[in-house]
C-alpha cells in the first residue's frame, strides 16, 4: 500500500510539477500578469486600447526584466474574487491588483507578497447633495461593498465599533457599484481611497461626489505570486524594487543613457555596468536598465497614472520616498 | 466447440468481471484526484479542514428574512442564510412559474387568435433569451426606478423605490394566536368535510356544497373571532428616516429581479409542457363527455386535466429543478443566495474553496433530490391505477 500511495505521488508530482514559473515565462515567450477589469489609473485600457496605470507597469516591468520588451505581456482580468483562485491555479504568473497584503493571504492562502506598490486606505464617497461630513453620520445607509476584499470586513468592523447600522448591497466589480452609486440604489460607495479617487474622475460631474475625510483602515497594495517559488519573488520583487531605488537615485527614463558613465557605484550597479546582479536573477545584465528606459522610476509611473496632474490626483502622502516623508523604501542594491 | 478462453467464454463471468472493472477504474481514478489535490494543497501550503466554519464571518449580509445575521456570526450561519435564500427564491419561483404556466399554457390552447398568439410570442421570447441576459434586464429596470427620497406612493401605504417595495408589517399582539388556530381547525375540517362529501356521493349521489362551506369555514368563522377578540392585529408602517425607510416588510430589487426572471422564463417551459399534456388527450374525450351532457368546466376538471397530468408531471419535475439550480445565478445581481454568500464570499474570504464547494454542490443535490422524491410520490399517485 505503502509503495502504492508513493507511487500515486511521484504521478501526482509529475502532472503538478513547474520547471519554475520563470522558466516557463521564458519558455512561453510572454508574461502572464492578472491585473483588474478596469479602475483607471491602476490598470484599464487607455484611448488605444493599451493597458495603462501603476499595476499595469509593474506588469510592463516584471515582462521587460524578462524580455527587455515591455509589450511582452498579456493582460488577465480577475474580479476581486477570482484573483486568487486565478493566481492559484496557474492561470497567472503575478497579480498586480491592487490587492491588500494580509496575513491570511500570505500565510493561509499560499500566496507571497513581494513588496507594497501603493500605501492605501479605505475611504467612503457620497453624493455631496446628502450633506454628509463624516462617516460617523452614516447610520442606516445603504452600503455598495465589493464582495471578497479586505474593505467588506473593515466596513463591518467600523460600523460595529462606531454602534451604527447600515445595509450591504455586495457588488463584484468597480463598475456595478459605479453602477449601483450613480442611480442611487446605494447611497455610499467604500472602497480604497485611490479607487473612490479613479471612480469619482469617471463621474459625469465629479463635483457631484464627495470622499469622507476618514480613512479607516492600511491597505497596503502589492504585487504577489504563488508561495514557495523564491526565484520568481525575487525577480518581481526586485523589479519593483527598481524602479523605487531609480527614483531614490535620480535615474528617470530621460538620463538612463547619461547615467550609465555615472560615479556613483549604486547607480552603476543597478544599471548592470558593474557586478551580476542580473545573472544572479537568471536575466539579462541590463534588467533594470531597460525597465527604467522604457518604463521609467516609481515616481514616473506614478506622476503619470494617479498623480496631481491626472484626473485622479492623488499626492504622493504615504507613497513618498522615505527620505522625502513617505514611507516609500526599497533595500540596498548591493 | 469449447474455446480455449476458459472462463471468459462464460456469459456471467464476464459480465462480472468487467463490472469489476469498470468500479475499479473509477474507484482508482477517484483515489487519484484526491492524492492529487491532497498532494497540490499541501505543496503549496493551503490548509485544508473544516474549522473554518466556526470562525467568524466577518462581513455582513443585508438580505436575511428569516436568520438575524450580523458580522460576528460564524461562516456556517452564512451557509444557512444562503441555504433560505435559496429556499424562498425557489419555492415561491416554483409557485409562481406554474400557475403562471398553466394559465398561459390554456390560453396558447385557446380559439381566440390574438390571445394565443400573444402567448406564442411571450413563449417563444423568454424561451429562447438566455436566463442571465433576463435577471440583468429586470434588475436594470428596477434600479431606474425613483430614488428612495423621490419614493412613488401607493394607496398611502406602500412605497416603491430603487430600494425595493416597503409595505407595513403586521403586528400580533396577544389573542391573535387564537385565530391562527381556528384556521388551523377550519383547514382540518374542510379537508375532513370534503372525505365525507365525496363519500357520501358515491354512495347516494346527493352533493354538498364542499366548495362555500370550506370558504365560510377558512375566511368567516377566523374573522368573526377576530372581531370578538377585538382585532389584536396592527400594523407598523415604514417610514423614511434618515437615508433609508425605517420599520414595515421590505422586497428587495435584487429578489424581485430573481423571481420575475425565474418564474418568467420557467413559466414559458411550463406553458409548453401543460400545452402537450392537454393535446395528449384524444378529442374523443372530450366529444364523449360532452355528449354525456358535462358543462365545459367539468369536462376541463374532471376528465382533461387528470389524464394531462400524467404527461405533465414528469416533465414538470424537471422544471423545477431546473428553477432551482437556476437560482444560483443570483450572484449577478447580488441575490444573496448559497452560492454568492457561503459559496462566494466566504469562500474567498477564508480561501477554503474545496470545501466550500463541496458543501455548496451537496446541498443543491439534496435540495434537489428531495424535490425529485416528492414529486415522485405525486406522480404516483396521479397515474392510473389499474384494477
Amino acid at each position: 500500500m505503502k509503495k502504492l500511495l508513493s507511487i500515486f505521488a511521484v504521478v501526482a508530482f509529475a502532472f503538478s510539477a513547474h520547471a519554475g514559473t520563470l522558466d516557463d515565462v521564458k519558455n512561453r515567450g510572454f508574461l502572464k500578469c492578472g491585473v483588474t477589469t478596469g479602475l483607471a489609473g491602476f490598470a484599464a485600457p487607455d484611448d488605444n486600447g493599451e493597458w495603462a496605470g501603476l499595476d499595469a507597469d509593474m506588469c510592463r516591468a516584471v515582462a521587460v526584466a524578462v524580455f527587455g520588451d515591455r509589450s511582452k505581456v498579456e493582460f488577465i482580468t480577475t474580479t476581486g474574487k477570482s484573483r486568487f483562485p486565478t493566481l492559484a491555479s496557474g492561470e497567472v504568473d503575478m497579480l498586480a491588483r491592487n490587492t491588500t497584503w494580509t496575513i491570511s493571504r500570505d500565510v493561509n492562502l499560499g500566496f507571497e507578497f513581494v513588496g507594497v506598490n501603493f500605501y492605501d486606505g479605505q475611504g467612503f464617497m457620497v453624493p455631496s447633495a446628502l450633506g454628509v461630513s463624516s462617516a460617523t453620520e452614516l447610520d442606516g445607509a445603504t452600503v455598495c461593498i465589493q464582495t471578497g476584499t479586505t474593505t467588506e470586513l473593515n466596513l463591518a468592523d467600523f460600523f460595529r465599533l462606531n454602534g451604527i447600522s447600515y445595509e450591504a448591497l455586495p457588488i463584484e466589480t468597480n463598475d456595478e457599484g459605479k453602477e449601483n452609486l450613480f442611480a442611487g440604489r446605494c447611497d455610499v460607495y467604500t472602497t480604497d481611497a485611490s479607487g473612490l479617487s479613479s471612480t469619482r474622475a469617471a463621474a459625469s460631474n465629479p463635483d457631484k461626489w464627495v470622499v469622507l475625510p476618514e480613512i479607516i483602515s492600511k491597505e497596503p497594495l502589492g504585487p504577489l505570486v504563488r508561495h514557495g517559488d523564491h526565484q520568481w519573488g525575487d525577480v518581481v520583487r526586485w523589479s519593483l524594487n527598481a524602479m523605487i531605488i531609480a527614483e531614490e537615485l535620480g535615474i528617470t527614463s530621460e538620463n538612463v543613457d547619461a547615467q550609465m558613465s555615472s560615479n556613483v557605484p549604486e547607480v552603476l550597479r543597478l544599471l548592470g555596468v558593474e557586478g551580476n546582479y542580473g545573472e544572479m536573477l537568471e536575466l539579462s545584465n541590463d534588467w533594470a536598465y531597460q525597465i527604467i528606459k522604457q518604463i521609467g522610476n516609481y515616481s514616473e509611473s506614478y506622476e503619470a497614472n494617479v498623480g496631481p496632474d491626472t484626473p485622479l490626483e492623488i499626492a504622493r502622502g504615504l507613497n513618498a520616498l522615505w527620505t522625502q516623508g513617505g514611507i516609500l523604501y526599497a533595500p540596498p542594491f548591493r | 466447440m469449447r474455446s480455449n478462453l476458459g472462463f471468459f467464454s462464460d456469459e456471467k463471468f464476464r459480465s462480472i468481471f468487467f463490472q469489476t472493472l469498470v468500479v475499479g477504474l473509477f474507484a482508482l481514478g477517484l483515489f487519484f484526484v484526491i492524492t492529487t489535490t491532497s498532494y497540490n494543497l499541501e505543496k503549496r501550503n493551503i490548509a485544508t479542514g473544516w474549522s473554518f466554519l466556526q470562525n467568524p464571518a466577518g462581513f455582513d449580509i443585508s438580505f436575511s428574512p428569516f436568520l438575524e445575521f450580523k458580522s460576528t456570526d460564524t461562516h456556517l450561519k452564512v451557509y444557512f442564510v444562503g441555504v433560505l435564500n435559496t429556499l424562498l427564491v425557489s419555492i415561491t419561483g416554483c409557485i409562481a412559474a406554474t400557475i403562471l404556466g398553466f394559465i398561459l399554457g390554456i390560453i396558447r390552447l385557446s380559439s381566440n387568435w390574438l390571445l394565443s398568439r400573444l402567448v406564442y410570442i411571450y413563449v417563444e421570447f423568454s424561451r429562447n433569451v438566455p436566463l442571465l441576459l433576463q435577471i440583468i434586464l429586470w434588475y436594470s429596470i428596477l434600479i431606474q426606478l425613483p430614488r428612495v427620497k423621490q419614493s412613488l406612493q401607493v394607496l398611502d401605504v406602500f412605497y416603491i423605490s430603487n430600494r425595493g417595495l416597503y409595505s407595513p408589517r403586521p403586528i400580533f399582539e396577544s389573542g391573535f394566536s387564537y385565530v391562527s388556530i381556528a384556521i388551523v381547525l377550519a383547514l382540518i375540517s374542510s379537508f375532513l368535510i370534503n372525505r365525507w362529501a365525496k363519500k357520501r356521493q358515491d354512495k347516494t349521489g346527493q352533493q354538498f356544497p364542499v366548495f362555500s362551506s370550506s370558504i365560510g369555514l377558512i375566511f368567516i368563522v377566523p374573522l368573526i373571532l377576530f372581531f370578538i377578540l377585538g382585532s389584536p392585529l396592527s400594523f407598523e408602517h415604514p417610514e423614511l428616516k434618515g437615508f433609508n425607510f425605517k420599520g414595515g416588510l421590505v422586497i428587495r430589487p435584487e429578489f424581485i429581479a430573481m423571481f420575475l426572471a425565474l418564474s418568467i422564463y420557467t413559466a414559458a417551459f411550463i406553458s409548453e409542457i401543460v400545452r402537450a399534456g392537454i393535446m395528449s388527450v384524444s378529442k374523443g374525450q372530450r366529444e364523449a363527455s360532452a355528449a354525456i351532457g358535462l358543462k365545459q368546466t367539468w369536462i376541463m376538471r374532471l376528465i382533461i386535466i387528470p389524464q394531462a397530468l400524467r404527461v405533465i408531471v414528469p416533465p414538470l419535475t424537471s422544471q423545477y429543478l431546473n428553477l432551482t439550480k437556476n437560482s444560483s445565478l443570483g450572484i449577478a445581481v447580488g441575490y444573496a443566495d448559497l452560492v454568492h454568500g457561503f459559496g462566494g464570499i466566504s469562500l474567498n474570504q477564508t480561501g477554503q474553496a474545496i470545501e466550500c464547494m463541496a458543501i455548496v454542490m451537496a446541498t443543491y443535490l439534496s435540495i434537489s433530490l428531495t424535490i425529485s422524491f416528492f414529486m415522485n410520490i405525486y406522480n404516483r399517485s396521479i397515474q392510473f391505477k389499474e384494477k
